[in-house]
């Protein structure tokens, strides 16, 4: 019962997440909700490790973290108009 | 025991998610969606993470456990980081702050770096 109602809030979270990527007025705001929406995964695969007992699935946080955060750094520099070695 | 006091953690986590998105989508402008999005979750998702180590038990699943210290480290280390450059990238590229916003010391401080072109 806990376990559900955690996924329904963590699913909320993710919908807010995206209605900010859809109706965000520029690009900063829906690359911000990107990042967020990595962060709050981390959140959804660690209640899966949690109840199913596999480990592996905070594998898929940790890597989806970074790979989050890559990308966001990324699209930061990209808005910047400047290249990553600056 | 361990798992109802790793239960507790985790509500208090996922209340903070619930308020970092809320805040997310009901203030006004890029910077300030930013901090109350970015603070409330990175801190949240922390307190899960200490939530799911507790409940799980350190000694018996010794995998998860460490698994989640990573995660929480390296969480803690990347999700200001990249907020700090997000912030730096919007400036740059012209978002405007909200008209009510009061003071603005970046620009005080480096007026060459004002943005060429404002976006709304």
């Amino acid at each position: 019962m806990f376990f559900i109602l955690a996924y329904v809030v963590l699913l909320a979270c993710c919908g807010m997440c995206l209605y900010r990527v859809g109706r965000g007025p520029t690009a900063p705001d829906r690359a911000m909700a990107i990042d967020i929406l990595g962060v709050v995964v981390v959140c959804f695969t660690a209640l899966l490790a949690l109840k199913t007992g596999e480990a592996f699935y905070m594998d898929i946080g940790i890597a989806w973290a970074i790979l989050s955060f890559i990308g966001t750094i990324a699209l930061a520099k990209h808005l910047e108009g400047r290249g990553f070695d600056e | 025991m361990n798992s109802v006091m790793g239960m507790i953690c985790v509500a208090i986590g996922l209340v903070f998610n619930v308020l970092g998105c809320i805040g997310m989508i009901r203030l006004p402008d890029m910077y300030n969606r930013l901090q109350a999005s970015t603070k409330c979750v990175t801190m949240g998702t922390s307190m899960v993470l200490i939530g799911v180590m507790i409940a799980s038990g350190f000694a018996h699943s010794a995998q998860l456990s460490v698994r989640c210290i990573i995660c929480m480290a390296f969480i803690l280390i990347a999700a200001p980081t990249a907020a700090h450059a997000l912030a730096h990238g919007a400036y740059s590229f012209g978002v405007r702050l909200w008209e009510k916003s009061i003071v603005n010391r970046y620009e005080e401080d480096f007026p060459q770096k004002a943005p060429k072109q404002e976006h709304e």
